[in-house]
């Protein structure tokens, strides 16, 4: 079986702020093959970091994003019919334990608990995957590593990680970045004066202080860059700030109001 | 017309003749009435004017109605043109065929003002049809033959009229008549209470009726800001501005939270909010950036100065954090002219001090003063590289007074037009003061310390109240008093669970039956998450042997979990003591067995659930008794509360209705359930109409279901069929052999959540 390793590379090196030595701390995890696991509410920069990552080490990188419809055998691989029998097809996590690639599970809750248990045997010191059903135990490649995320924020009681799996990773908390770093990575990412980043960042903070008030989540640095490219694009900012950071987050009349008016208040 | 007087003179005399009133009041004013009158009436129009003054004069109320309608016409036909008169004499004349004569000179007396607020002749028109519907509605009479009665309430509606008409247009002065007559109708003392704003309810209404923002509406909006903002959470404290004609209160905070008026209307293109958000702007940057500073060796002035130059500070402070505060600040802020005031005259402080505010705030201020240009240009060099502090502002600010002091800053007369900015606080936390035993030789002296009062229970909480025959609400009509259920004994409710133990056994299986099975498989999906390996090969079977294939061979997943909060109503009135027919157990102990399994059995599934009693005693007195919460757990504490059921009083249901479903509405969960468990319609001593209780809590259920909460009655009277369909239309069960309830209860519970 012959898969295209080169599809996975990353070419470009994507822009990623250290906002501490998260980078050095990885590259350690890495050198022992240790699975780790980052933490974070959306749009922090979770991915962004593991993709920095994998170029930065030259692996390819496999990233899944997990939904909970998902079920073992999405990520395994499955039998497929053809004409004259059945074929298996490698799952993801497959593929990339048998290459050699960083296998990125995004949003890994998202996954039922039963789906997620298929990943125990290649994150602890037995580096094997098991395909109960085709009959074969593939042994991980030197290079494969175990990456997940999660947001602990907003999922219910009911999407927790199981301690058994919790307990196999090493693990990165992320959060928004503060203020000034936050304001560096918008101008960077888009080229946008540091002066109106600035105010898109204390936007952004208003809506996190709001976080559990009405909102479950504060506005991302996702969503300033959004911002911050729509203003870059000529588009009015108080406009721009409504429709990438106001209106996606909130269907709360009182919300949007304030942020709103925050708007108002600093792009007078 | 000094030259032509004799001319005047002469007319005035057919005038007199016309008018042909023998009051001597009257001829006093005539003179002066008829100067006003002349400019703005036409011919017809004057005689009309006589001609009516006449009648009231002949009518036989003696001299006051005829007086102030000499007056006060003038002016009103100013307004509204003279064409109007018809229409107010024929809404006199109908108050003067009724039992309402005494009406007559309030209505007279409310006529300018309400002239002046309703402006067209269309609106008048329609004030006049309130009042001839007003008199009709609430003119009493025997036996219903003949109105005999004057109305109660009229003479006082006219009284406060032109206060009412300065809060709340003629629209929501309909409403709050309406709601008046409706409720106070048959009910003379009441009906004058309302009309003269001396209830509750009429002072709410007539809230609920005002124009502008209210501060219940935005109050949340305005918390969000604070937090959002400002990182700060203070309580909003509403002061009323309608009721405090003397002294007009001013915002403040304290250590209860910020004190606000409790309605804004927009002012100067600035719309009501907008002047909350500036009030709260201040105030929070008074909180971040002012360090009270000892008053006492500060002069009166002085401190006014130190006020308004601090003021001028936090405020640039906080414009320096959001920009767009300016534009509210500078709508907001008076623009008092620079020759206003004649300072030799009246005393200038406050004219200059706010005149140096304007002058700080706005750079196009063209204020001419030098020490206005020279001091502004100080404070913003101050501001220029730091925040400055609170007493580098006393320091301008003594400066400031000691070269603008003017001999006339203590006459008594101050000038105030334009110099008082309603977005500031009254800076009471901006001083401090040296107080006895401050010193520190004074060091064994006692000090006054504040004692803190006590908190007896929870304050009532008020819910409205549905009153069918108007279809309106009554506004925070009924007070419910929550408090936790006396503890008894838990020993009680383990020996009635023994009783039942071979019920509970019957019980357990059906659980487990219930318990959610996580993951159920759906086959013969053409689309699914996996192949289904039987499917798939007796589809290939098919394909080989040369026939048409089965396309579903995959299966997927779904899961299927139970989340279902619960809250179980108890309705603890005194019909619960009660023995149940043909049994020697009270419907109360047969309810405490059966809510004993249904809790031990809710507990088993582990569904969120809780469990509370009420009873009435009348609107203001509804109790809500916590017996379980949702973090509790079935243990002896729940147990004890259980036993310790009593049954008193009577039933308001709608209000514990609501109340119940402000806890069960902030549960998660995607179903959920409210079980009341009743043994009699709703009824309260204070309520004689049967039906209205019934109706409030029918409107409670709708209520209910748009939050999405499903309610669910369980009565155990078995004439329930004639009322309890009205309210909960088929979501009930009755329950006629009472004896049964233990068995009953959980039964019903999991046919409902399966």
């Amino acid at each position: 079986m012959t898969t295209n390793k080169e599809q996975y590379q990353i070419q470009q090196e994507p822009f990623y702020q250290p906002k501490g030595n998260e980078v050095a701390l990885y590259e350690a995890a890495y050198r022992s093959r240790l699975p780790v696991m980052v933490k974070g509410p959306t749009g922090c920069g979770k991915s962004r970091f593991i993709e920095h990552m994998a170029w930065k080490l030259g692996k390819p990188l496999i990233t899944v994003a997990c939904n909970e419809d998902m079920t073992a055998s999405d990520l395994v691989g499955r039998y497929l019919l053809e004409s004259n029998g059945t074929r298996w097809l490698d799952g993801p996590l497959t593929t990339a334990a048998r290459i050699g690639a960083i296998c990125y599970l995004d949003e890994i809750v998202e996954a039922r608990q039963d789906t997620t248990v298929v990943i125990h045997p290649l994150t602890d010191h037995r580096r094997t995957l098991p395909l109960d059903k085709k009959g074969e135990l593939i042994q991980a490649h030197p290079d494969f590593q175990l990456v997940i995320s999660y947001n602990p924020g907003y999922q219910s009681l009911m999407k927790d990680l199981k301690q058994s799996t919790k307990q196999r990773f090493t693990a990165f908390e992320f959060d928004y970045p503060a203020a000034e770093l936050e304001t560096t990575i918008v101008a960077k990412e888009t080229g946008m004066d540091e002066a109106v980043s600035a105010k898109l960042v204390k936007i952004g903070q208003t809506a996190r202080n709001l976080k559990g008030h009405g909102l479950d989540e504060g506005i991302s640095t996702r969503l300033l860059v959004y911002a911050a490219t729509l203003i870059k694009d000529g588009v009015d900012p108080k406009d721009a700030c409504r429709m990438a950071l106001v209106r996606p987050i909130t269907d709360d009349a009182d919300i949007r109001d304030t942020l709103d008016h925050a708007i108002d208040a600093l792009f007078a | 017309m000094a030259e032509e007087s004799g001319y005047e003179h002469r007319l005035m005399k057919a005038w007199r003749e016309q008018l042909g009133c023998g009051f001597e009041q009257v001829a006093h004013v005539f003179e002066d009435c008829m100067l006003e009158a002349l400019p703005v009436l036409s011919q017809e129009g004057v005689s009309a004017y006589l001609d009516y003054a006449r009648f009231l004069c002949k009518m036989g109320r003696g001299v006051e109605p005829v007086l102030i309608f000499l007056q006060e016409w003038p002016s009103v036909a100013a307004i509204l043109g003279e064409s109007s008169l018809p229409a107010i004499s024929g809404c006199i004349r109908t108050l003067y065929k009724s039992p309402n004569g005494k009406a007559i000179t309030p209505f007279l007396q409310a006529l300018p003002t309400a002239a002046r607020r309703l402006h067209s002749q269309e609106q008048l028109q329609d004030y006049l049809d309130l009042v001839v519907d007003f008199m009709h509605r609430t003119t009493g009479s025997v036996h219903g033959i003949h109105t005999t009665f004057p109305s109660p309430g009229l003479p006082h509606l006219f009284e406060q009229l032109p206060y009412l008409l300065a809060q709340i247009s003629l629209k929501g002065l309909k409403n709050w008549v309406e709601y008046g007559i409706r409720n106070y109708g048959k009910h003379p003392e009441r009906q004058i209470d309302y009309f003269s704003l001396q209830s509750a309810d009429s002072k709410a209404v007539l809230q609920r009726e005002r124009h502008g923002t209210l501060l219940v509406d935005v109050e949340r909006k305005l918390d969000m800001y604070l937090r959002g903002l400002w990182q700060d959470s203070q309580y909003l404290v509403p002061y009323s501005t309608g009721f405090d004609e003397l002294r007009k209160p001013i915002p403040y905070y304290d250590k209860l939270g910020i004190r606000v008026p409790d309605v804004f209307d927009d002012h100067n293109g600035i719309s009501g909010i907008d002047r909350y958000r500036a009030i709260l702007a201040h105030i929070i940057a008074h909180r971040r950036w002012t360090t009270p500073v000892f008053a006492d060796n500060l002069s009166p002035f002085q401190r006014m100065a130190v006020e308004f130059l601090e003021d001028s500070r936090v405020e640039a402070l906080a414009m320096r954090e959001y920009p767009g505060l300016r534009r509210i600040f500078l709508a907001l802020h008076p623009q008092p002219a620079e020759d206003a005031c004649d300072p030799e005259k009246v005393s200038a402080v406050r004219h200059r001090l706010a005149m140096l505010s304007r002058a700080i705030l706005d750079p196009e201020h063209g204020y001419q003063n030098p020490h206005i240009i020279e001091f502004t240009r100080l404070f913003h060099e101050k501001l220029a590289t730091s925040e400055s502090s609170t007493e580098e502002m006393v320091d301008l600010a003594v400066l400031f007074g000691a070269r603008t002091r003017r001999q006339s800053d203590a006459l008594p007369n101050t000038h105030f037009t334009d110099t008082e900015i309603d977005y500031r606080d009254d800076n009471r936390n901006m001083w401090k003061f040296i107080e006895q035993g401050d010193e520190e030789e004074a060091f064994d002296e006692k000090r006054q310390l504040e004692k803190a009062d006590e908190i007896k229970g929870l304050p009532p909480r008020h819910y409205h109240e549905w009153d069918y025959n108007s279809q309106t609400f009554r506004p925070d009509w009924v007070s419910v008093y929550e408090a936790l259920h006396p503890k008894g004994n838990a020993g009680d409710i383990d020996r009635l669970l023994e009783k039942h133990s071979a019920l509970a056994k019957r019980l357990k299986r059906l659980l487990d039956l219930l318990k959610p099975q996580d993951k159920i498989r759906i086959r013969f999906q053409e689309e699914g998450s996996e192949l289904d390996l039987d499917v798939a090969i007796r589809s290939l079977i098919d394909f080989k042997g040369g026939s048409a294939p089965d396309p579903r061979i995959n299966m997927s997943h779904r899961t299927d979990g139970r989340s279902i909060a619960v809250m179980l109503l108890l309705d603890l009135s005194e019909s619960l003591n009660e023995k149940a027919a043909g049994s020697d157990q009270t419907i109360l102990e047969l309810s405490q067995e059966a809510v004993s399994l249904l809790a031990w059995s809710v507990e088993r599934l582990g569904d969120p659930f809780a469990i509370a009693g009420f009873h009435s005693d009348t609107r203001h007195d509804v109790r809500y008794l916590h017996i379980k919460g949702y973090s509790e757990h079935w243990n002896d504490e729940v147990k004890g509360r259980l036993a310790a059921m009593q049954a008193a009083y009577s039933t308001r249901m709608g209000a514990a209705m609501r109340h119940a479903a402000h806890y069960l509405s902030a549960q998660k969960a995607d179903k959920k359930l409210m079980l009341i468990l009743t043994d009699g319609q709703p009824s309260d001593v204070d309520t004689q109409d049967e039906h209205l209780l019934i109706e409030d809590a029918r409107q409670a259920v709708r209520e209910l279901d748009q939050e999405g909460i499903y309610s669910y009655c369980i009565s155990l009277d078995p004439k329930a069929d004639e009322y309890v369909s009205d309210i909960f239309g088929n979501q009930y069960s009755v329950v006629d052999n009472i004896e049964r309830l233990p068995e009953k209860l959980p039964k019903l519970f999991m046919a409902l959540t399966k």
